[in-house]
């Protein structure tokens, strides 16, 4: 079957900068994708990208097969992203915020409450986002990522500010999820890594340094945190 | 469909959800209706019409129309929620119009609020309604223009402060631009321009609605005004999202 996620030589300049350089892999379904790299590494802007937000100075990537330039609807109607940082409208209450993407998605109230479930916001639903704290606006953006139950998941720094029983509860949800879908996750916790992914991709100044199974990456005696110093800190230095 | 009135409804809840309702709308009423009796001479008149009070509709949203595109986008864009919006499945046409139609229904509660002002000059002679109906149909569209226009603007920048003063100066422009000091400056030096000059004033189309008269070809002026800064405000939106 073809891969849920597919992605080739994708680039991003701006200007003169080059942020992403020929990116290019592929997530089949029952995969969790871990995406490491250092700050400024391109990993959200190969999410963003591939989410159909920023348009690629060269390369393509499909999201169950549909173009996200060419036919960006039907690609979006496939996927639930989390923006990094998690942005949503400040003034609004969690459950109208989600019932307003769900609208545009076109899906019920029952998704909506199965997504506030999902993510334990029910004791907040109708409190205005902007004043909740971090953890609690971060797992809203997470809601509206599951709303519509996608084929592809695509989370940049799904579990940043969480606490560590939120934290084990996300990476539960994730796992419990992946067997139906392709999951592509951004994180700076290597640890999660190991926990939750199926394979790691390691990126450093927009180039794929490494692409491997945690156990591959670890394979000789190294701890994941020697393994990413040694690939990511001479490309840093370069 | 479906997106655009989920976006439309979600903007038009947004102004009552947050004090730009209130402040724009205590504002508008109360400018609308202090500079009706005076400056407007509504009493001196003695005439039963609402000419006065279509004369001033056109300056007075100059700057207010501004004030409410001037965060349409920019504000998305210093959110970081345009991220969100332009990720959910909907056509960059579809979230622009539904903000634009969100921000049109706005105005036309703004506008249905003056509603006192028919009633006293009802109370107060025998005005010719229609002319009146056609007057609030023109102010409606200039709006829009406004509108439109304003919200393409607000699109190009993650600015508000740049948004609102783009926004009031290209309005102004456009309701200038039939003025007599313009339209004498230009048929003086340059009347060829002085010409065209006057077929895109905003406030010269405005003028025959005021009247009572709703004439084709200005409906059509306006229609495509608006046509063209919200494909213009699609454009921009859909060519730098990001940036
Ligand atoms: N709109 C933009 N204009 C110019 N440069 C940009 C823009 N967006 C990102 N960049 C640059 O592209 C590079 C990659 O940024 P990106 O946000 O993808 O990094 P990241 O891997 O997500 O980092 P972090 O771990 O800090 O989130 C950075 O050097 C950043 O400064
Ligand atoms: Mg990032």
């Amino acid at each position: 079957m073809a891969a849920l996620i597919e992605i080739e030589g994708l680039t991003k300049r701006f200007g003169a900068f080059t942020a992403v350089e020929g990116v290019g892999f592929s997530v089949a379904r029952g995969e969790v994708v871990g995406f490491l790299g250092p700050n400024g590494a391109g990993k959200s802007t190969t999410m963003r990208m591939l989410a159909g937000f920023m348009l690629p100075s060269a390369g393509t990537a499909r999201i169950c097969g549909e173009d996200v330039v060419e036919r960006p609807v039907a690609a979006k109607r496939h996927l639930g992203f989390l923006p990094e940082g998690a942005p949503s409208y400040p003034e609004m209450e969690v459950e109208d915020f989600l019932a307003f993407c769900a609208r545009v998605r076109g899906c019920g109230r029952e998704a909506v409450a199965r997504a506030m479930a999902l993510t334990q916001l029910e004791a907040v639903r109708r409190q205005p986002i902007e004043t909740l704290s971090k953890g609690y606006k971060r797992r809203v953006g997470l809601a509206q990522a599951l709303l519509h139950d996608p084929p592809v998941l695509v989370l940049d720094e799904p579990t940043d500010g969480l606490d560590p029983n939120q934290k084990h509860e996300v990476r539960g949800l994730i796992r419990a999820m992946a067997p139906e879908k392709a999951i592509v996750i951004s994180t700076h916790i290597l640890e999660e890594v190991a926990a939750v992914c199926t394979r790691a991709i390691v990126i450093a100044r927009g180039r794929i340094l490494a692409d491997d199974t945690p156990a591959g990456l670890v394979r000789d005696g190294r701890s994941l945190e020697e393994v990413f110093r040694a690939l990511t800190l001479p490309a840093e230095a370069a | 469909m479906r997106g655009l009135l989920a976006v439309a409804r979600r903007e038009f809840a947004a102004y009552f959800a947050t004090p730009v309702a209130a402040v724009f709308l205590v504002i508008f009423l109360v400018l609308a209706g202090a500079l009706t009796f005076t400056v407007g001479g509504f009493f001196a008149r003695g005439q039963a019409d609402l000419i006065p009070f279509f004369n001033l509709v056109p300056w007075l949203f100059l700057f207010l129309v501004p004030a409410l595109t001037m965060r349409l986008w920019a504000e998305e864009r210093r959110l970081g929620t345009i991220e969100l919006l332009l990720t959910l499945p909907l056509s960059p046409w579809q979230a622009v119009l539904g903000k634009f139609l969100a921000a049109w229904a706005f105005c036309a509660v703004a506008l249905l609020l003056t509603f006192p002002l028919v009633l006293t000059v009802n109370f107060l002679g025998s005005p010719d309604n229609g002319a009146i109906l056609a007057g609030y149909v023109g102010c409606l569209l200039v709006a829009g223009a406004y509108l439109a226009l304003g919200a393409a603007l607000s699109a190009s920048t993650r600015n508000q402060v740049i948004a609102f003063v783009l926004a009031v100066a290209a309005c102004f422009l456009f309701a200038a631009a039939g003025s007599p000091v313009v339209s004498e400056f230009l048929s003086a030096r340059l009347p060829a321009l002085a010409e065209t000059a006057r077929a895109l004033s905003v406030a010269e189309r405005f003028a025959g609605f005021a009247r009572g008269v709703i004439a084709a070809k200005d409906v059509v002026f306006f229609a495509s005004f608006i046509g063209f800064w919200l494909f213009v405000n699609a454009a921009v939106l859909d060519h730098r999202k990001a940036d």
